[in-house]
C-alpha cells in the first residue's frame, strides 16, 4: 500500500472553512448574552408552569422596557438561588422561609402579591375516603388507609406545607411512613406524573393542577380548605449581601407586580375561564 | 402505542408549522452543540492524539481515566459549573450562569473527554502505521500530532459528531446551569423536561422526535461533507 502524507496545510480550504464556520457561530452565540437591561427572577414550577409569566410578563416588559428571565425551581431552591446571589428577584410560595430569607439579611423586604390554593388529588374511585372539604380529615383518611402517596420532598413552597398539614393532622411521618408514602424529590409535574402512573394521592398546588394534561385517573378530591390557602411573595434579594443585584430593575418588577396594573395582570390569567391566581398585594404597602 | 402515534403527527406538524417559538429553541440547540462540539474537539483532538503518540511516565493511568471520563455524570459536571459560576463561587464574577455561554461551557466539558478518548484510538491506529515513515523523516512525536490528526480527519469527523450528539442530548447539566429560562436558556432537551412535567406528554415526545430530526439532519450533512472533500482532496 502506498501511503502518501501530506503536511498540515493550514490554508487549506477546508480548515478555512472550518474556522469560519467556527468563529461565525462563537459570532452568533453572543448575541443572546449581552442584550438590554434584564433581571433574573427565580421563581417556582408553579408560577412557570401554569402559564402565568408568560401571560404577565410581556406586559412588564413592555411597561418598563426590562426583560424578566425566569428560572423555575422549587421554592426552597429559588430562595437557595437568592442566597447565592444569583437572581435579582425572587418570587415563590412559602411564607415561613421567606420570612427567615428576609430576617437573615438575603432580602430586602417581602411584599404579598397573590394566592391560589393547593388541593389533593387522588383516584377518582377514592379508595381511601379521602374526599371532602377537609384537609386534615383527608389526610388521616390516607395514612389510615396507607393509600399510595406521593410527595415532593424537594424543600419546595408544596412540600413544606404538605409536612405542615401531616403535623397538624397528628400523624408523625417519621413513625408512619411506609411504603405507601413514596418521596420523589422532584417537582410538581413529575410528581404529578408519578402519581398518575401509580394512581395515588398527592398534594398539589391548584395552578399547576389546571393545565396538568397528564392525570390519568386523577381528580381532586379535597379543595376549598381555609387551610388550603396558598400566598405568593416576592423579595429583591440584597444588594448590601450581593452588590451585582440589579437593585433598580429588580425593584420595578417588585413595584410592577403589586402595582394595580401588575395586579390585574395576574387576575386577567385564566386557564378554561378559571382564574388561578388572586391578587391581594396590600394597597400602599 | 397510539400516543406515540400522536406525537409523531404533532412532530411532523410541528416542522411544517415553522412555529417561530420552536425554531428559536431549535436553532439554539444546534448552535450551542456546535459551539461545545467545536470547542470540544479544539480540545480533545490534541490532547487525544498527543497521548497517542507520547511517551511519558502515566500514560496507561491517563489512558485508563479518559477512557472512564467517558462516562462522566453529567449532572455532576452541571453542579460543579453552576458552583463555579454562581456569584458566590470563583468565577461569579463573569456573570454567566444561566446565559447561553454557560451552557456552552458544562457541554465543552463533556464532550472534551469524549473526543480525546476516541480520538487518542484513532490517532493511535494511525500513529501505528505511520510512525516508521514519520520517524525516518526525522519528524518528532509532537511535530506528528497535527500531521497524524489531519490524516485522521475524515475518521475524527465521526468523532466530533459522537461529540455533537453528546452535546444535544444533555438535559441534567443544561438545565443545572441554563436555567431554561424561556427564549433565553430553553434548548430542545429542556424543553422537552418542562413539557413532560406539564403533563403534556404527546407534544414533550414530539419534541423529542423533532430533536432527532434535528440531529440526523446534521449528521446528514457531515456525511456529505466528508463525501464530498474526500472526492476533492482525497
Amino acid at each position: 500500500m502506498e501511503v502518501t502524507l501530506q503536511p498540515v496545510r493550514w490554508n487549506s480550504r477546508f480548515a478555512r472553512m472550518a474556522a469560519a464556520t467556527a468563529a461565525s457561530m462563537l459570532l452568533a452565540a453572543l448575541p443572546a448574552a449581552a442584550q438590554g437591561t434584564f433581571i433574573t427572577v427565580s421563581s417556582t414550577t408553579s408560577t412557570e408552569q401554569s402559564g402565568l409569566f408568560r401571560h404577565i410578563l410581556p406586559e412588564f416588559t413592555k411597561a418598563t422596557g426590562i426583560e424578566a428571565r425566569v428560572v423555575a425551581l422549587g421554592t426552597g431552591q429559588a430562595l437557595d438561588m437568592g442566597r447565592r446571589g444569583d437572581a435579582d428577584v425572587v418570587f415563590v410560595h412559602d411564607q415561613v422561609a421567606e420570612e427567615r430569607f428576609v430576617a437573615e439579611g438575603y432580602g430586602v423586604k417581602r411584599f404579598e402579591v397573590m394566592y391560589n390554593d393547593f388541593v389533593i388529588v387522588g383516584p377518582k374511585a377514592d379508595p381511601a375516603k379521602a374526599r371532602g372539604k377537609d384537609v386534615l380529615a383527608g389526610l388521616e383518611a390516607i395514612a389510615a388507609a396507607r393509600a399510595p402517596f406521593v410527595s415532593r420532598a424537594d424543600k419546595s413552597g408544596t412540600h413544606a406545607a404538605e409536612l405542615r398539614y401531616w403535623k397538624a393532622a397528628g400523624i408523625d411521618l417519621a413513625r408512619d411512613k411506609g411504603p405507601w408514602y413514596r418521596e420523589t424529590g422532584s417537582g410538581m409535574g413529575p410528581t404529578l406524573n408519578t402519581a398518575s402512573a401509580m394512581n395515588a394521592y398527592a398534594l398539589a398546588d391548584r395552578g399547576t393542577w389546571l393545565p396538568f394534561r397528564n392525570r390519568g385517573d386523577l381528580e381532586i378530591v379535597v379543595e376549598g380548605d381555609k387551610r388550603l390557602f396558598n400566598q405568593y411573595g416576592v423579595m429583591l434579594v440584597n444588594p448590601a449581601r450581593h452588590a451585582h443585584v440589579k437593585k433598580d430593575a429588580g425593584q420595578k418588577f417588585v413595584d410592577w407586580v403589586i402595582s394595580p396594573a401588575g395586579q390585574s395582570a395576574i387576575a386577567a390569567y385564566r386557564i378554561n375561564d378559571q382564574q388561578l391566581f388572586f391578587p391581594n398585594a396590600k394597597a400602599g404597602s | 402505542m397510539l400516543e406515540i402515534f400522536a406525537s409523531l403527527g404533532l412532530a411532523l406538524e410541528l416542522i411544517g408549522g415553522a412555529d417561530p417559538t420552536l425554531l428559536g429553541i431549535v436553532v439554539l440547540s444546534i448552535e450551542l452543540s456546535l459551539v461545545a462540539a467545536v470547542a470540544g474537539a479544539a480540545i480533545g483532538l490534541p490532547l487525544g492524539a498527543l497521548i497517542a503518540v507520547g511517551r511519558f511516565p502515566g500514560r496507561r493511568s491517563l489512558i485508563v481515566l479518559l477512557n472512564a471520563l467517558l462516562g462522566l455524570p453529567s449532572v455532576v459536571v452541571g453542579l460543579v459549573v453552576y458552583l463555579l459560576l454562581s456569584r458566590a463561587g470563583p468565577l461569579g464574577s463573569l456573570g454567566i450562569l444561566f446565559t447561553p455561554a454557560a451552557i456552552v461551557v458544562a457541554q465543552t466539558l463533556l464532550v472534551a473527554p469524549i473526543v480525546a478518548a476516541l480520538a487518542r484510538q484513532t490517532a493511535e491506529d494511525a500513529w501505528k502505521d505511520y510512525e516508521e515513515q514519520l520517524t525516518s523523516l526525522g519528524v518528532s512525536r509532537l511535530r506528528a500530532v497535527p500531521t497524524i490528526l489531519w490524516d485522521a480527519r475524515f475518521s475524527l469527523l465521526t468523532v466530533v459528531l459522537a461529540g455533537f450528539g453528546r452535546a444535544a442530548s444533555e438535559v441534567g447539566a443544561v438545565m443545572i446551569v441554563g436555567g431554561n429560562i424561556d427564549g433565553v436558556t430553553r434548548v430542545m432537551t429542556t424543553a422537552i423536561a418542562l413539557e413532560t412535567s406539564k403533563g403534556d406528554l404527546p407534544l414533550a415526545l414530539a419534541l423529542g422526535l423533532v430533536l432527532i430530526a434535528v440531529v440526523l439532519a446534521v449528521n446528514a450533512g457531515a456525511y456529505a461533507i466528508r463525501e464530498w472533500s474526500a472526492r476533492h482532496h482525497g
